[in-house]
């Protein structure tokens, strides 16, 4: 699966898709690969506030639970309420599913994630 | 792949769920040649059998197998098997990968002063190659000669499967009919691969530990290293059907006759989870905020749908309908305690 230009990674096999200050957070198709079968998402109540790098969530697959960090320092403003009938999704269609939306404490930080390209030697090499 | 008591072991092929589903729909082809197969033979190999054994393996009628532990003097799990009566004197156990040398090494010493008798490890002899699932025997039956329908559960008979010389066990780790096949080592993958090919218009597909995994948690089959070791005895994993009382001496009769007559202080029980969350092995069952039991078992079970698992818990919490509390990373999540097994098929 190709890794979409217009997504930033975390060397934590998570994206964020950004417009403006307000970005949607998924895992990545390397990572949905690694867990196997998603059965749950746990995810951070709205309003909560975050650090760049914080364990906000979990996902479980059926072999393993995995934590999920923050990408970037920011205020939860949704959940995708999809998730809890149909995690799946997260293993059919990676990049299109978001887990989170936040808005971003500081949008000029994620100049410092990776970009696909970056992403795409990160796991090549793993 | 992943390291496995020695071996490489394929974790998934196609998905632990895809997996899983095939075996309760269709059918699944699992490799577990790691399987350990220890041998008991000469005059007294049916003493020996039954000094080890907490099941009474005179009741087997050559051609019939059963399951039993294989206990420590506490009456906890040296190991647990399938015991085979191959012949009148001849025994063999299918013990798991990890205990095979630890399992042989006990048996061997323990059998020693019994005198006309021998144990060998024979695992390097065979491979092992599990069909299960509604179609197990629609798949089979084109590939060998045995009429598989003579086969009754938990009896096994010999022949040709894919021309190669076998063993053929109505047996299985799954909860579904299906057969185990051992069969040399230098044929299996002609077997294995023959089997696919006679399974494919059935959709029939190779599985992982994975799926071995939550398929035997449906089925509320105890895995060694989680739900039974040698801390767990036999009573207190819900295995008191193995005992075979009336046999006589067995190593541990003492000690699991006595907890028979005192009852255990704790029991392992099946739970489900009513909070959304999955409670996994090694995570504290709480009551009153304070631990006092533990999960050995749990996931998200693919056929079920459902969050499952197993846990050792107080005996005066093992009430179907009771209430428990399992902390699941730092949150307390309530689980209710259920029948075993989850599933069995109809």
């Amino acid at each position: 699966m190709a890794y979409p230009a217009d997504l930033k990674y975390t060397k934590d096999h998570e994206w964020m898709r950004v417009s403006s200050d307000v970005a949607e957070v998924g895992i990545t198709d390397y990572a949905q690969e690694q867990l196997g079968d998603v059965v749950f998402v746990e995810l951070p109540d709205v309003g909560r506030r975050v650090n760049a790098g914080e364990a906000f969530g979990s996902i479980e697959s059926v072999k393993a639970v995995s934590e999920l960090f923050a990408p970037a320092a920011g205020e939860i403003i949704e959940v995708n309420p999809a998730l809890k009938d149909h995690p799946e999704t997260i293993n059919t269609k990676p990049h299109e599913t978001w887990m989170v939306r936040m808005r971003l404490a500081d949008p000029g930080a994620i100049g410092a994630l990776l970009d696909s390209a970056a992403y795409e030697k990160l796991i090549s090499v793993s | 792949m992943v390291p496995y008591a020695g071996w490489d072991m394929p974790v998934e092929y196609s998905g632990i769920s895809n997996e899983h589903l095939a075996v309760r729909s269709r059918a699944g082809v699992f490799d577990v040649s790691h399987m350990g197969e220890i041998e008991i033979a000469g005059k007294n190999a049916l003493a020996a059998v039954q000094l080890i054994s907490s099941n009474d393996a005179s009741l087997l009628q050559t051609g019939q197998a059963h399951y039993a532990a294989l206990t420590t003097p506490d009456g906890t799990f040296v190991d647990d098997m399938l015991v085979y009566r191959m012949a009148t004197s001849h025994f063999m156990l299918v013990v798991n990968a990890a205990n095979t040398e630890k399992a042989f090494a006990w048996i061997s010493e323990q059998i020693k002063t019994i005198g006309d008798v021998a144990a060998i490890n024979s695992s390097n002899r065979y491979a092992l190659i599990a069909v299960q699932g509604p179609a197990a025997r629609e798949v089979l039956q084109p590939l060998t000669g045995v009429d598989l329908a003579d086969i009754g559960y938990y009896r096994f008979g010999y022949g040709e499967v894919a021309a190669a010389r076998a063993t053929i066990s109505r047996t299985g780790y799954t909860g579904e009919d299906g057969f185990e096949i051992f069969v040399p080592p230098n044929v299996a993958d002609r077997v294995w691969q023959a089997i696919l090919d006679s399974g494919r218009s059935a959709d029939v597909i190779p599985c992982g530990l994975g799926a071995r995994d939550t398929l035997r948690l449906e089925a509320a089959m105890r895995l060694y290293g989680n739900d039974i070791d040698e801390t767990t005895t036999v009573l207190e994993a819900g295995l008191g059907w193995t005992i075979g009382w009336k046999k006589g001496a067995f190593i541990g009769r003492d000690r699991l006759l006595e907890q028979k007559e005192r009852g255990t202080s704790r029991k392992l029980a099946g739970f489900e989870m009513i909070d959304r969350a999955i409670a996994r092995q090694g995570y504290p069952v709480l009551s009153g905020g304070r631990q006092v039991g533990m999960v050995t078992s749990g996931t998200q079970t693919p056929f079920l749908k459902k969050a499952i698992g197993m846990a050792y818990v107080p005996t005066e919490l093992h009430a179907v309908g009771a209430e428990i509390d399992i902390d699941v990373r730092g949150r307390v999540s309530k689980a209710r305690i259920v029948t075993l097994p989850f599933y069995s098929r109809s």
